[in-house]
C-alpha cells in the first residue's frame, strides 16, 4: 500500500502513520520512550517484513530447488521472487546476477576468495582508508594467499576521498581491482562512485562497492554507476539479518569459479570430478536463508513503496538538523566534513569518553553507537580511539535528534 | 541524569582528577591492557619491593569507568603483599560477575562504586581491564 507509506516530505516530523509500522518502536527503554539512532549499525524492521517472514513460515515453508511438491514449489518461487527484487533494486540486468549470501561480509569474501583466485603476483588490490573491516580484512586475506599486493587510498581530514591520490595508486595499471565504500560508516562519506568506477576502468580494474549503507539511502542502479560488483545486506535496509546479496555482472559470475561446495551449486557429481551450476546456484551453496531471502523482498517492497526520493529528502533534512543543533552542545565536535554524505554523524565531546556518552545516553532511551566501528585505521587515521555515532533511519524524526542534542549537553555537565 | 547511579561522584572524580595516573620510572613489573572492542588501553607499572607492592601508576586511555577503576586499582594495591594484591583482583572480579553476592568487606570501600555494572554487563570489561592488566603484571593466570 503506497498510499500508506509514502512519506510526508513537506513535513518530516509527521511520521506517526510510518512509525507506527515499526513495532519496536513503542517500546520503552529504562522507562523512556525508545529514541533509536543507531540504524547504521541494524536498523528496525516494519510489520511489512515481520509478518512475510511469518506467512511463509506458516504457510508455505519447504526447501527449495529440491522438492517435487506443491510447498517446495511456492517456496523455491517466494525465494526467487525475492531475487528479482534485488536485481530490480539495483537496477541489475537479469535476477541471474544478484547471489544471494548472509551479508556484505560474506559477500565481499566470496568476491575475494573466487575473483581473488583469478588474480595473480604482481597484480594488486586497492581498497581505500575508509574501509569497514569486512572490506580490509578479505582483501589481507588474499594477499597473504594469493601474493597480491594491497594497497590504500587516503582519505582527507575532511572525510573525502583523496581522488589525486586514488588516480596516483591507479597509474601504473598494476590494480585488478578496487574495493571500496558507496558510503561510509563513520564519516556518512558517500563516494563519487561513477567517477571511481571510471578511473578504475581507464586503468584496467574492476571495482567492487560495499554498499552496506549507501543502498539504504539513496536509489542505487549499478549500471549507471558503471559498477562490476555491488554488496549490500539485508539487516541495514529494514529486513532481517542473515541475508545479504552480491550483485556482479553475468560474465564475472560466470568466469569465477566456486566460493563453497555443497548441495545446489552442482550439475553433476562423481566421486572423480564434479562439474558447476550456473550462475547464480554455482555460488549458493547448500539450503541458503529461506524465510530471511523472503524478508528481504519484503523490506525492498516496503521500502520502494516508500521511495528513495522520499527517503533521500527526509535523511538529508534529519542531516541538515543534526549538523544544525549538535554543535551547539558545548564542547561537541563533529568529525568529518565530506562533500557528499549520507544519515550518518560521528561525534566527540571533551571530557566524555564516547562509551560513557553512550551508556549515558542508553540510560535515558537513546540508542546510539560508539566505538571504532570496525574502521579502526580510519579512526588511526583521524587521530581518534572511539567516536560517538548517531545514524538515522526512515522513521527518525528531528524531534528525536533534538532530544539527543539535549541530552548530550546534560551528559557533558555532568562532566565538567 | 538517568544513568548516574553508575556515574558515581568518585568514579567521575577519579576520571577528571586521577591520583595515581603516570609513568613509574622505577617500575620493576609492567603490563599494557587492551580491550579491542572498545579501545580501551591501560599501561600499568608497578614497584615490587621483596613481597610487597611500593608503588603503582598506571597511564589509561578509555572510558571515565577504566580510568576510575585503574586510578582506585592502584591506590588500593599500594603497601600490600603481592598475594593480598591477587587477592583483591579475584574479588573485583567475583563481585561483578554472576556466582554469589561477594562480601563487600573484603574489598575497598571504593570498589562498591562499580557495583552498578552488574546491571551494565556490556560495559564490566571497562572497570576489570586493570585488574586484569594488574594479575598479569604480577605473573597470575
Amino acid at each position: 500500500m503506497i498510499g500508506d507509506t509514502t512519506l510526508e516530505t513537506k513535513n518530516v516530523a509527521d511520521l506517526s502513520h510510518l512509525r507506527a509500522q515499526f513495532p519496536i518502536l513503542s517500546e520503552t527503554v529504562h522507562g523512556k520512550p525508545l529514541v533509536f539512532l543507531d540504524s547504521a549499525a541494524s536498523a528496525q524492521k516494519p510489520d511489512a517484513v515481520i509478518d512475510a517472514m511469518s506467512t511463509m513460515m506458516r504457510t508455505q515453508y519447504a526447501n527449495i530447488h529440491r522438492g517435487l511438491h506443491w510447498m517446495s514449489e511456492r517456496a523455491t518461487e517466494a525465494y526467487e521472487v525475492a531475487r528479482s527484487r534485488v536485481a530490480t533494486l539495483l537496477g541489475a540486468n537479469a535476477r541471474e546476477e544478484i547471489v544471494f549470501t548472509r551479508n556484505s561480509t560474506e559477500a565481499i569474501n566470496l568476491v575475494a576468495y573466487s575473483f581473488g583466485s583469478l588474480l595473480k603476483p604482481g597484480q594488486a588490490v586497492l581498497i581505500s582508508e575508509m574501509e569497514h573491516h569486512s572490506n580490509i580484512v578479505p582483501w589481507q586475506l588474499l594477499r597473504d594467499r594469493v601474493g597480491v599486493e594491497l594497497r590504500v587510498a587516503p582519505v582527507t581530514d575532511d572525510g573525502d576521498l583523496d581522488i589525486e591520490a586514488y588516480g596516483d595508486q591507479l597509474s601504473d595499471g598494476k590494480v585488478a581491482l578496487v574495493a571500496i565504500t558507496h558510503m561510509s560508516n563513520v564519516l556518512g562519506t558517500v563516494t563519487p562512485a561513477r567517477r571511481l568506477a571510471d578511473m578504475a576502468h581507464a586503468a584496467g580494474a574492476k571495482i567492487l562497492f560495499d554498499g552496506s549503507q549507501a543502498v539504504v539511502h539513496r536509489r542505487v542502479d549499478v549500471r549507471a554507476l558503471d559498477a562490476d560488483f555491488y554488496v549490500f545486506t539485508g539487516h541495514k535496509l529494514y529486513g532481517p539479518s542473515g541475508i545479504g546479496a552480491l550483485w556482479a555482472r553475468r560474465e564475472l559470475l560466470e568466469e569465477m569459479p566456486p566460493f563453497m561446495g555443497g548441495g545446489d551449486m552442482i550439475s553433476t557429481v562423481t566421486f572423480e570430478h564434479s562439474t558447476w551450476a550456473p550462475p547464480p546456484a554455482k555460488f549458493e551453496a547448500g539450503t541458503p536463508a529461506i524465510v530471511e531471502a523472503v524478508g528481504l523482498g519484503a523490506a525492498i517492497d516496503w521500502v520502494e513503496g516508500v521511495g528513495f526520493d522520499a527517503i533521500s529528502a527526509h535523511e538529508a533534512a534529519l542531516t541538515a538538523h543534526a549538523l544544525r543543533v549538535l554543535p551547539e552542545v558545548p564542547g561537541l565536535k563533529i568529525v568529518g566534513r565530506p562533500a557528499d554524505r549520507g544519515g550518518v554523524v560521528s561525534f566527540t565531546m571533551e571530557d566524555v569518553h564516547p562509551h560513557d556518552i553512550a551508556t549515558l545516553l542508553d540510560r535515558n532511551g537513546i540508542a546510539v553507537r560508539a566505538g571504532h566501528h570496525c574502521a579502526e585505521p580510519l579512526m588511526r587515521r583521524l587521530g581518534l580511539n572511539a567516536t560517538a555515532r548517531a545514524s538515522f533511519g526512515v522513521y527518525t524524526t528531528e524531534a528525536e535528534i533534538t532530544v539527543l542534542a539535549e541530552t548530550l549537553a546534560r551528559i557533558r555537565s555532568f562532566f565538567v | 541524569m538517568d544513568g548516574d547511579s553508575l556515574y558515581d561522584t568518585l568514579i567521575v572524580r577519579r576520571a577528571r582528577e586521577p591520583r595515581h595516573a603516570g609513568e613509574l620510572a622505577d617500575a620493576t613489573v609492567k603490563a599494557a591492557g587492551n580491550n579491542p572492542l572498545c579501545g580501551d588501553r591501560i599501561a600499568l607499572g608497578v614497584r615490587v619491593d621483596g613481597d610487597r607492592i611500593a608503588a603503582a601508576r598506571h597511564v589509561t586511555k578509555g572510558c571515565a569507568i577504566c580510568a576510575a577503576s585503574a586510578d582506585l586499582m592502584a591506590g588500593s594495591i599500594e603497601g600490600r603483599t603481592l598475594s593480598e594484591a591477587l587477592d583483591m583482583a579475584g574479588r573485583f572480579h567475583h563481585m561483578l560477575g554472576n556466582g554469589s553476592p561477594v562480601e563487600l568487606d573484603d574489598l575497598p570501600e571504593s570498589m562498591a562504586a562499580f557495583l552498578p555494572l552488574k546491571t551494565h554487563r556490556s560495559r564490566l570489561r571497562c572497570a576489570t581491564l586493570p585488574w586484569t592488566a594488574l594479575e598479569e603484571a604480577l605473573g597470575h593466570d
